[in-house]
């Protein structure tokens, strides 16, 4: 029997997941799972519930992303009623989504995945944390994070109410306008500074991690690298759009494969199911499964920034379409299937983000009336798609004639990537736990590397609790005796 | 606020949960550091490296007060539900997964087999031809893996341990958050089972609509209706709202918004069944004159069981449908 | 008026006989109106089905749906609710209260799989004794086929 390490539970994530190691007999990996150990049944009770009050159901599928699903759940009801938003609606919406993704972004790439990154992946575990992370690039930069948060949470509460979980997406617009003239200037005031904020923050990528070259190297080895289609929202220019545009899906050598829209996502995706874990893998339909594998002809696709960036012809604002073209000129062209590179293409998001929202804070449509309209049509079917920081999302409802869910079906941004996770960490793992070799504590940081790129769906750590993820990993013999233990923590 | 003598020593756990109680500790923004000034956090999977088995090996009521978070709808949320409350002094239900079920409670309207039909088989994305069905047994070619187990019905926290003190919201509002941290922290507690940080009046007494005691005479739904009178309560204009029977403390956010109460707060102090309540207080104001016309009016009343108890379906008294067999 | 109508239960061929089922039905009457009926019935020696247990409030607006849910809840089969006719009511309008609640109740009941014959709301006025007992004997015999309700036991299992 293969011995086998357990890694339970996952932290830094997203609710909870565990990884399984099972090794040879030579101590080299053999297999991995990443199980999902959790169900909720959002696909089922919704039905029976009225259309209109799932974009206030439906975010609570993520409270760190809840405006992901609010989005997508809004569009979904425009399309079920046949709706087409007024100008000042639809951006809005927009304008309110782009204030979200940059708190996201900023949380995730400064909380999580900045120790390593701007730390290094071998710095000492006492520093490869946030704090490390303030004592490198200055005290103030935690107080500035805190604050790009809350101000994202201001924007948010201001047009839907509630800071976390927000109402004010409804089918057919907002509930509330932008009127309020004080309302709109503070709103631009925080938009500059998300510009700036974000412009900092290229700035910390540039000055240490890209010019670490060792670190450079590392994104670009083989152990982290994952040759799988790509699939990102892009807008009528190609151009990459968080809440608007059709699905773009890329094959490895970055052509296009399929574009979508929204209504016709089930001709492109398919959802397998595996006993061992609870959640789904998406892969690409017309393929038909083809397990875990990369290459050419894998059904397998990633939905994450950097597949955004892949899958995309460019950055519709300037300062991001700069940092575009330099990532590529730096890392070798496109696509990169570099999964470490997805933390970079991450804060290239943050600034397009925060110049999108600024355009659209400056807009004049943005403070019009006619922030929503009355659906007339009779209710039937519809899909909404938005980009979710952590892929694409998709909701489709069908309703009665009265308007009431009698199927959902979501397909949930981390969902895609469930099944490129799993074989991240098993490469990495592949790649890292050598025969006869010792289990160290660097080897188990740069496991959790592979899997911490994705962006599980929760990087709430503060700025002053320690930014490590508790690791053991427990080598055991056939009979459970335990040979050899390294932990973290 | 005086610091007590020594760190106090806290855990942070989420269950069938979303994030969003986790997330809503940052709302108090640079409070926060006050809270690291006056306490530890040794166990939370999401911040700290402390693991299941190091709770185990705690002495009981070693952690002061643990927050619970998320519904019970797992083995593994109700073994660690019962872990925390041995290891702990002080066990809190953090927000409205664990004081009423919250939204992952409508579940209860269906049961497991449905869930996972739905999820595994019949949903339109889903390619499954061989019909497999993750199970907590999933041994997979020789290899040994397991799934907790899932349950039919959604629990609240206190179905299963005693709890302390209920910290209401979806999530909790800020100062809500705050308020409850500051009340632990001084002793400044309410009776056993009391909630901390919200008030003890319902909703409408933030509300920022007011009340001109006109009756109902027709029900609207929020996105096909602008209320005519941009100052009356919106539920006297016919949109169902849950505030009379919610508790307030939220800053009636939603109705910020222009947008009718969904009850995260939970019920008042003295209200069982939230969703009853509300029945009786929605009834209560219907205008009209005979059976039949006030039947017409509130039979407009769309999908009762999931607006009325959208978030405390667990804590009512029938708590789900009827399961079969 | 209605003599008791007990319906044996069907019996196969051979088998021992089966416990009759007692269909358990919680009643709440006004004093006003339904509880002065269900006297009525009771001094004029009407027999029904004691299968009732009453608890007498002073209008039917007095019952809050959620005394309905916990009777169910607490294992009760049944629960009746009998007020004064519309128009009667000796509060004027209480009896409009329970008008307007009732429907909704029922829409939550269906959702929680609770068959409409196990939820009634009837009018009884204070000289409707026969009245009184027909309901009870109906709902009595529906009671027996649908079988018990046992809420309780459901819900021990998870």
């Amino acid at each position: 029997m293969a011995n086998r390490v357990t890694i339970d539970p996952i932290t830094r994530l997203e609710g909870h997941g565990k990884i399984e190691i099972f090794l040879k007999d030579d101590g080299s990996v053999d297999n991995v799972f990443f199980q999902v150990p959790e169900l909720r049944g959002f696909e089922k009770f919704c039905e029976g519930r009225p259309v209109e009050e799932m974009p206030r159901i439906t975010t609570r599928i993520c409270g760190v992303c809840p405006e992901a699903h609010h989005a997508a759940s809004a569009k979904a009801c425009d399309a079920v009623y046949g709706i087409t938003l007024p100008p000042t609606a639809a951006k809005l919406r927009e304008f309110q989504y782009n204030a979200f993704y940059v708190g996201d972004h900023t949380t995730h790439f400064y909380a999580l995945a900045g120790p390593d990154f701007v730390m290094g992946p071998d710095a000492d575990p006492a520093v490869r944390n946030i704090i490390g992370v303030i004592g490198k690039v200055g005290a103030d930069i935690g107080k500035e994070v805190i604050r790009t948060r809350l101000e994202a949470h201001e924007i948010a509460g201001m047009l839907g109410g509630k800071r976390i979980h927000s109402v004010g997406m409804i089918p057919g617009g907002m509930s509330k306008g932008l009127t309020n003239p004080e309302d709109h200037k503070r709103a631009l005031e925080i938009c500059e500074r998300f510009v700036e904020f974000a412009k900092f923050t290229i700035k910390i990528v540039d000055d240490i991690v890209l010019a670490n070259k060792a670190y450079v190297d590392l994104i670009l080895s083989d152990p982290y690298k994952l040759v799988v289609n790509d699939m990102g929202l892009v807008d009528e220019n190609n151009h990459v759009n968080f809440y608007r545009g059709n699905v773009r899906v890329t094959d490895v050598n970055g052509k296009e494969l399929h574009k979508y829209a929204p209504k016709d996502y089930l001709d492109v995706v398919g959802e397998h199911v595996e006993k061992w874990s609870y959640l789904k893998f998406p892969f690409l339909k017309q393929r038909g499964w083809t397990g875990f594998t990369e290459g050419t002809d894998t059904a397998v696709f990633r939905a994450t920034p950097l597949s955004r960036l892949n899958a995309a012809d460019g950055m519709a604002t300037p300062l991001a379409q700069a940092e575009y073209e330099r990532f590529y000129a730096t890392l070798g062209g496109k696509p990169v299937h570099s999964t470490l590179a997805t933390n970079w293409a991450r804060v290239i998001e943050l600034l397009f983000a925060a110049e999108a929202a600024l355009q659209l804070i400056k807009d004049p449509d943005i403070i019009g009336e006619e922030h929503r309209v009355i659906p007339k049509n009779v209710p039937s079917e519809g899909v909404g798609i938005v980009e979710a920081p952590r892929g694409t999302l998709t909701h489709h409802y069908i309703t009665d004639e009265k308007g009431i869910v009698q199927k959902a079906n979501l397909i949930v941004g981390t969902t895609n990537n469930n099944g490129p996770i799993a074989m991240s960490i098993k490469k990495a793992a592949q790649g890292l736990i050598k025969a006869g070799a010792e289990i160290t504590e660097p080897i188990l940081n740069m496991v959790e590397m592979a899997f911490r790129a994705y962006d599980p769906c929760f990087g709430c750590a503060t700025h002053s609790l320690p930014g490590q993820m508790p690791i053991e990993v427990i080598l055991r013999d056939s009979t459970g005796k335990v040979l050899d233990r390294a932990s973290r923590f | 606020m005086e610091a007590p003598k020594e760190k106090l020593k806290l855990a942070f756990y989420w269950a069938a949960s979303c994030g969003g109680c986790e997330i809503s500790l940052l709302e108090i923004g640079d409070k926060i550091l006050t809270v690291v000034e006056l306490a530890d956090l040794v166990f939370c999977p999401c911040l700290v490296d402390t693991k299941y088995k190091d709770v185990e090996a705690m002495p009981d009521g070693y952690i002061d007060v643990a927050f619970y978070n998320g519904a019970v709808r797992s083995s593994e949320n109700e073994h660690i539900a019962k872990l925390l409350r041995q290891k702990s002094k002080v066990l809190i239900a953090y927000g409205s997964c664990a004081m009423q079920g919250g939204i992952p409670a409508l579940a209860n309207l269906y049961d497991l087999k449905q869930i996972k039909h739905r999820a595994y088989h019949e949903t339109q994305s889903t390619v499954n031809p061989d019909g497999v069905e993750p199970v907590p047994d999933c041994a997979t070619n020789g290899y040994a893996l397991t799934l907790p187990e899932l349950y039919n019905t959604v629990f609240k926290l206190s179905d299963k341990v005693k709890v302390d003190f209920y910290i209401p919201g979806c999530p909790p509002a800020r100062e809500t958050t705050w308020n409850a941290i500051e009340q632990l922290v001084t002793g400044n507690l309410p009776e056993p089972g009391g909630v901390l940080g919200a008030g003890r009046k319902a909703v409408c007494e933030e509300c920022p609509y007011e009340k001109k005691e006109t009756r109902i005479t027709e029900f609207h739904r929020p996105h096909t209706f602008i209320p005519p009178d941009n100052e009356q309560c919106l539920l006297e204009q016919g949109l169902v709202c849950l505030g009379p029977a919610t508790r307030s403390g939220c800053g009636a956010q939603c109705l910020q918004a222009h947008m009718p109460c969904r009850g995260c707060y939970g019920p008042l102090p003295d209200i069982q069944d939230q969703g009853a309540k509300l029945v009786a207080a929605i009834g209560s104001m219907i205008g009209g004159t005979g059976e039949e016309e006030i039947t017409g009016i509130v039979n407009q009343i769309v999908d009762p069981a999931g607006t009325l108890y959208r978030f405390s379906m667990a804590d009512s008294f029938m708590v789900r449908r009827k399961l079969d067999g | 008026m209605a003599d008791v109508a007990t319906a044996d239960v069907n019996m196969e061929k051979g088998a021992a006989p089966a416990v009759k089922f007692e269909p358990r039905i919680i009643g709440f009457l006004c004093w006003w109106c339904a509880y002065t009926g269900a006297d009525l019935a009771g001094t004029s020696r009407i027999k029904y089905s004691p299968n009732v247990s009453v608890i007498r409030v002073m209008c039917s607006g007095r019952v809050d749906p959620s005394f309905v849910m916990k009777a169910l809840a607490g294992g009760a089969d049944g629960v009746l609710i009998a007020g004064c006719h519309p128009g009667d009511c000796h509060y004027i309008n209480g009896n409009l209260k329970t008008v307007a609640r009732f429907p909704i109740l029922r829409k939550i009941l269906r959702d929680f799989g609770v068959e409409d014959e196990r939820v009634r709301l009837e009018w009884v006025s204070a000289s409707e004794g026969d009245k009184f007992a027909h309901i009870v004997n109906e709902m009595t015999v529906d009671l027996r086929k649908l079988g018990p309700l046992n809420w309780p036991a459901r819900m021990a299992e998870r």
